[in-house]
């Protein structure tokens, strides 16, 4: 029985560390919000006075990015290969678009991530407005308007949020799937629940670059 | 087209794939099926098509066959993309061509899978699902002939549950309609069928691991829970049998990593 080898023990793999950097997204969407109410400049200042909770949330989620990575190429690719000749006609009772591209959502995500990274975190990315506010404090607020003011940074995070949105409509029930948490009665709870949070993340991410792009965020 | 639509019958145009042999280039061949009741089995429409290429001299289509009721496993052809055509819970033999209008035209590809290579035409090899079965598709303990009904009791549940994991016929529709080609249905429903009833409950772990090896070994891919193995099974069999696999897995997994610990604090 070998964890990350085994067909199933890499399955398995992914889908702790997909779950992970779930619990990861609800927490940053949850974050994210502060920004509504003018109140992420006190939250950046708030989470940078913890800097066990944000380091080890970097070391794991960084891990689990690239464990989940490297596993998705190299099982793909094995897909591929088990799977020489495909049909001429091609037609799917149940196989969705999402499930059938999750490689290419995950591969923009992971772009997305490398991108945001650069932008908000190491912030070296043309443009960032990096200032401090009247309280003398970090002003995330500026940094981000000045960087969603401009399209198509703003039209590429939704793109991305859309990957997002796809990747987990199908891997947040592919997840109990794998870990052996599923039955014919709860695969289609899994699968509603996998529906409504993806949607959630859909609305809730994309609606901050969209309503400070249209200036109702200012 | 429809000269035949006040008897009933009907013309069709058939896309087939033909091979001569494994190693051989195939293509796809059209072909006339003329005066097609809506009572023929989608095999018995084949047999009139076969029929035809005898009279004119050529080749008839190879495919696998053999009760023709159902329970065999035997009929295997893609139609319009589709293992056994994509009808609920219908092998090949049971489509019937009322199914079908005239005039239609009619994809027939083979299961396509690494596992499964090509031996002619229509028909190809499954013996990878029988190495599965080799490997860990049985219980090892001699059980003597026969048991008296009801020497060991089986709850309703329980006994419904191996049954409903018991009912492939071994097809392969799962292993042709995943894109990966992959055998977690097959090989989920053999393993909850034992893991289910106190006979293979014992050797559960050991048979877990055995059945992903047999299956890494035989060329079948990996589970990315299209489900859509499910959907082409002629028989139903439901991917809460794939969960009820990676279950298995995990357990074996910790009592494999806690039993190796406990052995090395000895």
């Amino acid at each position: 029985m070998r964890l990350f080898s085994d067909s199933i023990g890499r399955k398995v793999v992914m889908a702790i560390t997909g779950l992970l950097m779930v619990l990861f997204v609800i927490g940053h969407l949850l974050g994210n919000f502060s920004i509504f109410a003018h109140g992420i400049n006190a939250y950046a200042e708030k989470l940078h006075h913890l800097p066990a909770l944000v380091w080890g949330n970097r070391v794991v989620m960084g891990l689990a990015v690239i464990v989940h990575v490297i596993l998705a190429i190299q099982v793909t690719m094995e897909n591929q290969a088990a799977k020489p000749t495909k049909y001429k006609v091609e037609r799917y009772l149940k196989a969705t678009f999402a499930g059938r591209t999750m490689i290419w959502t995950g591969l923009i995500l992971g772009a997305f991530i490398v991108y945001h990274l650069l932008q908000f975190t190491i912030r070296k990315t043309p443009g960032l407005v990096l200032e401090q506010d009247a309280l003398n404090r970090f002003d995330v607020f500026t940094m981000v308007v000045s960087q969603f003011k401009v399209g198509l940074i703003a039209l590429l995070y939704v793109v991305a949020m859309g990957g997002l949105f796809l990747h987990l409509k199908h891997g947040i029930q592919s997840t109990f799937q794998t870990l052996g948490l599923s039955n014919g009665v709860m695969l289609p709870r899994y699968g509603a629940l996998g529906k409504v949070l993806s949607s959630v993340f859909l609305v809730g991410f994309v609606a901050i670059p969209v309503t400070i792009f249209f200036g109702i965020l200012k | 087209m429809s000269a035949h639509a006040s008897d009933g019958t009907m013309n069709l145009k058939l896309i087939v794939w033909r091979q001569k042999g494994p190693n051989e280039p195939g293509k796809f061949e059209t072909y006339e099926a003329r005066n097609i009741t809506p009572h023929h089995s989608f095999l018995e429409m084949m047999d009139v098509v076969n029929e035809d290429l005898i009279k004119e001299g050529k080749e008839p289509i190879v495919f696998d066959h053999d009760c023709r009721e159902g329970i065999c496993g035997m009929c295997s052809a893609v139609v319009n993309g589709v293992p056994h055509g994509g009808f609920k819970r219908t092998t090949l033999c049971q489509l019937h061509m009322r199914k079908f209008k005239d005039g239609d035209a009619i994809y027939i590809e083979p299961w396509r899978s690494r596992a499964f290579p090509i031996v002619k035409d229509l028909m190809v090899d499954r013996g990878a699902l029988d190495k599965l079965i080799q490997a860990a598709g049985y219980i090892s303990a001699h059980t003597g002939g026969v048991p008296d009904g009801n020497a060991t009791p089986i709850g309703k549940r329980t006994a419904d549950y191996a049954m409903d994991a018991a009912e492939c016929i071994g097809c392969g529709a799962c292993v042709a309609a995943c894109p990966n080609g992959a055998a977690m249905l097959f090989a989920g429903a053999k393993i909850s069928q034992y893991a289910e009833l106190p006979q293979g409950q014992v050797e559960a772990p050991e048979r877990v691991a055995a059945m992903i090896n047999a299956m890494a070994e035989n060329g079948f891919g990996n589970c990315t829970n299209h489900y859509e193995c499910q959907a082409a099974c002629p028989k139903g069999i439901d991917v809460k049998f794939i969960a009820r696999m990676n279950r298995e897995f995990v357990k074996a997994l910790a009592q494999d990593k806690v039993g190796a610990l406990a052995q090395s604090g000895k």
